[in-house]
């Protein structure tokens, strides 16, 4: 088998598990370019896919896969919000009050879960189902690469032009970047740090929420407890190693997700390295592998981190 | 009167409550790597002890303690350490990954009972005489699905879901790959593991991309095999399962699941420690001895098919056919184009057709 027929059946795959990682990760960017490091992003993702399930589903209160959505954007927001009234008002340590958030949607979601379902849940028919563009799903080979996707993937890379827009052409994004650079004279300037601050936590927990959501309604249409499976964390990796840029975030959702299908066609046709099967337990590890290398040699574009990130705002004191 | 009536009564009732207290119930505690609903391992186990308990007439009788998600060996073993110190009777260290500690913890508590799997050591060598241990021969049901599956799959391509290779689903999935190969050795076996037990979207992932070259039956271990389970149903493929029934979900996907019952084992521990034996027997899993059971869901298996499997199951019973427990180091595959260019709408349409 071809490297080119692999790569037409590995494309569709790559940007559907690309999708959950981008929502967050983006999500993630305006948090972070607004000076606070949420890591409370993988409980966040948990309680999204659960309340999208729950709310969607046949078995739940069976009300189809868009109030499904929208109720995994409003419990992300919620939990965005918790975070915010923690790290920005109470100014708790910033990575230690999100790794709680992470502990509290992981516990709160498996726990609803078994109270709520009796064990096993799936969207079923009530899942995003998959969208044949018009005219382009019908392009040959093209078509089938990249046109027949749920809406939830072409929203989110749809948002990666949105959001270099919003942060670089707007004043919204000056203000979000100015309190991440220099809150005190975002503040002097009349921005309101505590505010923008704010507004991104609750927009990182929406986005978080519909990560969740692109994975249990539509991805992979079922809940299992701590189905995430430390996506929410990569995602925050993927961050750092695009260097804060939503361009460069989404060029790591995809080289993250296309290493990891590589790996698995790798497995399945049992490629040889010198003459023998290269073991799964060294093929799984690639990704991850290739995300820490990534990781060390984008620490030269460590200019672009906001100055300001992890440090809580105490007006008149920075 | 009446007070005097009521005071009797209450008297009554109080003694009643002292008499059932005075006959203390078996004590069972479970330390698991996963959760009791995971539909594979943890749950296999959990299950059977709430059948014996019923069966033994309820909390009164047997009492059950259990501890989740004991990914973490040295948690697991607090646990345990735990368990003995409130006078378990029986604690059942549920993953083979517990062996770095059981043994020390045995020999701390002589009076209590452990029991261990997958494993065949029960410590006697070290002269310990307190502990179970317990297998499955996973890859005994593993053969009679291959078999099925490779007699049901119409494209030839068959997909196995793997955790981690290791325990009984390494077991399980080199039986399945040798029936496949007994009965028609020129299907393609496309195998991948996943890396971990409980990642729901690797599964899909696995599966989603199995199918995309040209497989129609998938099977599969551990609990994330959920999101493979959903991934061959929307392709509208075939799914065979194992540790636990997977059918309740997926009537129309999963055709059959090796179940394991150990509740027999179970029952026979429970009696040996009441006689005074706290250890020392290894418990396997097997066809022969029915540990090993088969649950279907609604496929309709071809007669053909189902009188394969139960001559598969009869020739391994009386010793005709030998399932390996190892395999050889697999051969790289060599996909025909057409089972390339086969997409999950062909391979569905093949299978409604059908």
């Amino acid at each position: 088998m071809t490297l080119s027929a692999v790569l037409i059946q590995a494309i569709p795959l790559t940007l559907l598990f690309a999708t959950p990682f981008l929502f967050a990760a983006l999500g993630e960017v305006f948090v972070q370019r607004s000076g606070v490091l949420n890591l409370g992003v993988e409980g966040m993702m948990l309680m999204g896919a659960f309340i999208g399930i729950y709310v969607a589903a046949p078995s739940g209160l069976n009300q189809g896969p868009i109030i499904g959505l929208l109720a995994a954007m409003l419990t992300g927001g919620i939990m965005g919000l918790a975070m915010a009234f923690v790290s920005v008002t109470l100014q708790a340590e910033q990575g230690i009050s999100g790794i709680g958030f992470t502990l509290f949607g992981q516990g709160l979601s498996s726990l609803l879960f078994r109270i709520m379902t009796g064990g096993v849940i799936t969207a079923d028919k009530n899942a995003f189902p998959a969208i044949n563009l018009p005219i382009l799903s019908s392009l040959p080979t093209l078509g089938k690469m990249f046109f027949q996707e749920n809406i939830l993937v072409y929203v989110a890379f749809a948002l990666v032009p949105i959001s270099i827009w919003v942060l670089n052409q707007t004043k919204w994004g000056l203000q979000i970047r100015a309190c991440g650079q220099n809150p005190a004279a975002a503040d002097s300037m009349g921005v309101n740090v505590v505010r923008v601050r704010y507004a991104t936590l609750i927009f990182g927990g929406i986005m978080a929420g519909v990560a969740g959501a692109s994975l249990s309604i539509a991805a992979t249409p079922i809940f299992q407890e701590n189905m995430t499976a430390g996506a929410g964390f990569i995602a925050v990796a993927l961050v750092y190693f695009g260097g804060w840029s939503p361009f460069r975030v989404m060029l790591g959702a995809l080289l993250f997700s296309i290493a990891n299908n590589l790996q698995i066609w790798a497995q399945l046709l049992n490629v040889k390295i010198a003459g023998s099967v290269i073991p799964p337990n060294l093929l799984i590890m690639v990704p991850y592998v290739l995300t820490i290398a990534v990781l060390v040699f984008a620490r030269q574009r460590r200019r672009t981190e906001p100055a300001a990130l992890t440090k809580p705002f105490q007006r008149g004191e920075n | 009167m009446k007070k005097i009536l009521l005071f009797v009564l209450a008297l009554v009732v109080l003694s009643a409550g002292v008499v059932s207290a005075q006959s203390s119930p078996f004590k069972v505690a479970i330390v698991m790597p996963s959760t009791i609903n995971d539909l594979s391992w943890s749950q296999s186990m959990y299950d059977a002890l709430t059948g014996i308990q019923t069966a033994m007439g309820g909390a009164d009788k047997l009492e059950i303690a259990y501890t989740e998600n004991m990914y973490d060996v040295t948690a697991a073993e607090q646990a345990v350490r735990d368990y003995a110190d409130q006078g378990y009777n029986l604690i059942i260290a549920h993953g083979t990954q517990y062996n770095s500690f059981l043994f020390n913890v045995a020999a701390d508590y002589p009076n209590t009972s452990f029991a261990w799997g997958t494993a065949t050591d029960t410590g006697e060598s070290q002269g310990l005489k307190n502990i179970f241990a317990y297998q499955a021969n996973a890859e005994q049901g593993g053969y009679v699905e291959g078999v099925m599956a490779a007699m049901m799959s119409k494209s030839g391509t068959i997909g196995i879901v793997g955790p981690i290779p290791a325990g009984d689903a390494l077991l399980y999935i080199n039986g399945f790959q040798q029936g496949i190969k007994a009965t028609k050795p020129s299907d393609t076996i496309l195998l991948a593991y996943t890396g971990g037990f409980g990642d729901t979207t690797a599964a899909a992932q696995v599966a989603k991309t199995q199918i995309a070259a040209g497989a129609d039956v998938l099977t599969g271990s551990a609990q994330q095999v959920v999101g493979a389970i959903d991934a061959i149903q929307t392709a509208g493929g075939l799914w065979f399962g194992t540790q636990w029934d997977q059918s309740g979900q997926w009537p129309n996907t999963v055709v059959a699941s090796q179940a394991y019952d150990w509740k027999p084992t179970l029952t026979d521990m429970i009696s040996k420690i009441q006689a005074g034996t706290l250890g020392g027997t290894v418990y396997t899993l097997t066809l022969e001895n029915k540990g090993l059971i088969f649950d279907y869901g609604k496929v309709t298996i071809p007669d053909d098919v189902k009188a394969a499997a139960d001559q598969a199951v009869a020739d391994i019973i009386a010793g005709k056919i030998t399932v390996e427990q190892d395999l050889a180091t697999p051969e790289a595959v060599e996909m025909t184009p057409e089972a390339a260019a086969a997409t999950p709408e062909a391979t569905a349409a093949a299978t409604a057709a059908s």
